[in-house]
C-alpha cells in the first residue's frame, strides 16, 4: 500500500473521496509518523488525536451512506498555535498562555470544521509569531527536516517542518513579515501570504495589526490554492475582512502557463547580501521562465531598501499595544510577588515572567517609537515610508503582471548562530517584508538546493489578484519538477534517529 | 536623535509594566542602541508631502446592524482567568494601603 503521508493533499482527497482510503486510515497515518519523527523535529506543541480520529470517524460515516461532502473533508491538517482552537490548548508559543484554552475558534478553523478536515494538532512557532527561526519559542526550537542542526525558519517554523517531514500534507501559518514564506524557502515547501483581508484574522492571536495575514503551508502549489480556496473569503467578525469573493485559485494553479506573462525582477531584491547559491537558483529559474514564454523584465523598487527599517517600527509598535492585553487577569498566567502587591506589581511579574527576551525586546521598541516626542519621527516617518513602498508596487506592477525575487536571502542557517544577534535575524525578512507593508499577496515555491538545503522562489501579485500567484507558482514548480525528475522534498534524508 | 540610555529603558520597562533587573537593563539599552541607529534613516526618507499609511488596504465604514449576535457566555469569558468571584474578574488590590 501508497503511504499515505507521502500523498499530496489533492492525491489523498482523490482516494478519499474514491473511497479506495477511510478519512481514519488517512488520519492514523499521520499521527504514527507524527509519533515517529517529532521527537526529533518538534513541530507539534499540541497533537489532537482522539478529536482527529473523531472527525474522521464521522467522515468515514457519512460518506458510507452517499452524503455529499467538501472535496477536502478527511484530509488532515495542523494549525499554527497562534490561532485559536476550541478543545486544544493555544500558547502562541509563549508561557504566558501556557495551559491556557479558547473559548472559541478562529474563523478559519471554523471553517476547517465545516469542511470536515481533521486537526492534527498545534504547531510549534516564534513566542507571538517574533522571530525568524522558531528559536523565540518557550517551548524549545523545532527542527528542520533537511538537517536537524538547523533552523526551520520562522515564525512558523513549525508548521513548515511539519509539512517537510510527511508529518501534515496541509498547514495554516500566519505570515506578518514573512513567517509563512520565509519558512517555506527554507524546508522546500510551499507557502502563501494572500492578500491583506483576504482570509479572516478573527480569532488569530494579533501580532501587528496592519501587517498581520493567516495563509497556507503546503508542499504542492494546487494544495495551497485548495486551502486558500477554503478559509478565504468575507468574515463579518474581522472588520478588514474584504468582501470580494475568493476567486477561482485551483483553478489557476491547474492552468499552469506563462506564455506571454510579464514577469518583474525586483532590482533590489538581489545580489549583495544575499547567497551565492540563492542567487544561482533564481538565475536557473528566470531562464525556465523565459524559456517557457515568459516576458521577464527588470523593474526598480528604490524605497524597498527602507522597507526592513520601516517595518521594525510599526511590527514593533502595534504588537506593544496588542500584547498590553496579557496583563495576568483575563487570561494565562499570574505571578504574585511576595507581600501584598497591588496588581500593577503583579502586571510587572507577570510579564517579567511570561514574556521571553525577543517579546520584552520588541514591546519596548514599540513603546519607545510611540512615546510622546519620538512619535512623528518613528513611527509617523516609517507610515510614509509604508506610501512610497506602495508606489513602488503600483509603478511595477504597471511593467509587470507579477514580481519574482529570491524568497530568503540563504538557506536555513544552523540553530543559535543568529540568536544573539537580533539585527542578523531581522535581516532574514528583508525580500518578505514589502509584500505585508503594501498589502499584496505572495507565494514561496521551492527552488532547488544550494550545497544540499532548499532555496525558495517568492512571486509577489497586485493586492486581490492572488490568483495570478497560483498561475505562476503551479508553472514554475512544473518546470522545476521536470528538472528534477520529481517533487524537491523526494530528494530530502530520512530523519535522521529515526528508523 | 538622541541616544537611548539606561534611564530611557528602565522608564520605558514601567510603562510597559515589565519588571526588569539590572543586568537585563544592561543588555537592552545596548541591544535597542543598535537597533535604532539601524533604523533611524527612516525619518529622513520621505517629504513632509508624503501621506502616512495606515492601513495598507482602506475599507471605510466597516458597520453591521445593530442587533444581538453570538457572544461569548458569562462563564466562557472568564474561563481563561487566573482568578475570578461573583461572574467577575478577580484582581488583587488596586490601590497602595496608605
Amino acid at each position: 500500500m501508497t503511504d499515505l503521508t507521502r500523498l499530496s493533499a489533492a492525491q489523498l482527497a482523490e482516494k478519499l473521496s474514491s473511497r479506495q482510503v477511510s478519512a481514519m486510515e488517512a488520519v492514523q497515518a499521520h499521527l504514527d509518523r507524527i509519533g515517529e519523527v517529532d521527537p526529533a523535529i518538534n513541530a507539534f506543541l499540541h497533537v489532537n488525536t482522539d478529536e482527529a480520529l473523531r472527525v474522521a470517524s464521522e467522515v468515514d460515516k457519512e460518506r458510507s451512506i452517499g452524503d455529499a461532502m467538501h472535496p477536502l473533508a478527511g484530509v488532515p491538517i495542523a494549525v499554527k498555535d497562534l490561532i485559536v482552537t476550541k478543545g486544544q490548548p493555544t500558547t502562541a508559543g509563549s508561557k504566558i498562555l501556557e495551559g491556557w484554552h479558547s473559548p472559541y475558534d478562529a474563523t478559519v478553523v471554523r471553517r476547517l470544521r465545516d469542511a470536515k478536515m481533521p486537526i492534527l494538532g498545534k504547531t510549534n512557532l516564534d513566542e507571538f509569531a517574533m522571530g525568524s527561526s522558531t528559536e523565540h519559542s518557550a517551548y524549545g526550537p523545532t527542527r528542520n527536516p533537511w538537517d536537524l542542526d538547523r533552523i526551520p525558519g520562522g515564525s512558523g517554523g513549525g508548521s513548515a517542518a511539519a509539512v517537510a517531514a510527511f508529518e501534515a500534507p496541509l498547514a495554516l501559518g500566519t505570515d506578518t513579515g514573512g513567517s509563512i514564506r520565509q519558512p517555506g524557502a527554507v524546508t522546500g515547501t510551499v507557502g502563501v501570504k494572500p492578500t491583506y483581508g483576504g482570509v479572516s484574522r478573527y480569532g488569530a492571536i494579533a501580532m501587528a495589526s496592519s501587517l498581520d495575514q493567516i495563509g497556507p503551508v503546503t508542499r504542492t502549489v494546487l494544495d495551497a490554492a485548495l486551502l486558500h480556496e477554503v478559509i478565504g473569503g468575507h468574515d463579518p467578525h474581522d472588520s478588514t475582512s474584504l468582501t470580494d469573493p475568493v476567486g477561482a485559485l485551483a483553478e489557476a494553479a491547474r492552468n499552469a502557463d506563462v506564455k506571454g506573462l510579464r514577469i518583474g525582477v525586483i532590482k533590489e531584491l538581489q545580489g549583495e547580501g544575499y547567497q551565492d547559491g540563492v542567487q544561482a537558483r533564481f538565475t536557473e529559474a528566470l531562464d525556465l521562465l523565459r524559456q517557457a514564454g515568459a516576458d521577464v523584465v527588470e523593474v526598480s523598487c528604490p524605497n524597498f531598501k527602507y522597507a526592513l527599517g520601516a517595518y521594525y517600527l510599526i511590527m514593533p509598535s502595534e504588537a506593544s499595544s496588542n500584547l498590553a492585553k496579557y496583563d495576568g487577569v483575563r487570561f494565562g498566567l499570574r505571578v504574585v510577588p511576595d507581600g501584598a502587591p497591588t496588581i500593577e506589581r503583579v502586571m510587572g511579574a507577570t510579564r517579567a515572567a511570561g514574556f521571553g527576551d525577543e517579546v520584552k525586546r520588541r514591546i519596548i521598541l514599540g513603546t519607545y517609537a510611540l512615546s510622546a516626542g519620538y512619535y512623528d519621527a518613528y513611527y509617523g516617518s516609517a507610515q510614509k515610508v509604508r506610501t512610497l513602498i506602495q508606489r513602488d508596487f503600483d509603478a511595477a506592477f504597471t511593467q509587470a503582471d507579477v514580481l519574482i525575487s529570491p524568497t530568503a536571502p540563504t538557506t536555513a542557517f544552523k540553530l543559535g548562530e543568529k540568536l544573539d544577534d537580533p539585527l542578523a535575524m531581522y535581516l532574514n525578512d528583508v525580500a518578505t517584508i514589502p509584500a505585508n507593508m503594501a498589502g499584496v499577496p505572495g507565494i514561496s515555491v521551492p527552488g532547488g538546493l544550494a550545497d544540499g538545503l532548499p532555496v525558495g522562489i517568492q512571486f509577489l501579485a497586485p493586492a486581490r489578484q492572488d490568483a495570478r500567484l497560483y498561475r505562476a507558482g503551479a508553472a514554475l514548480e512544473a518546470l522545476l519538477e521536470d528538472t528534477w525528475g520529481g517533487p524537491l522534498l523526494a530528494q530530502a534524508p530520512e530523519i535522521a534517529g529515526v528508523k | 536623535m538622541p541616544e537611548i540610555t539606561r534611564e530611557d529603558v528602565a522608564h520605558l520597562a514601567r510603562l510597559a509594566h515589565i519588571d526588569m533587573t539590572g543586568e537585563e537593563l544592561d543588555r537592552m539599552t545596548g541591544e535597542l542602541s543598535v537597533i535604532v541607529d539601524s533604523i533611524k534613516t527612516v525619518s529622513e526618507v520621505a517629504g513632509e508631502d508624503v501621506p502616512a499609511t495606515s492601513h495598507p488596504i482602506p475599507l471605510s465604514n466597516v458597520y453591521r446592524d445593530d442587533v444581538i449576535g453570538e457572544t461569548l457566555t458569562n462563564e466562557e469569558a472568564l474561563s481563561g482567568a487566573p482568578d475570578n468571584a461573583a461572574g467577575r474578574f478577580k484582581v488583587p488590590a488596586i490601590l497602595d494601603e496608605e
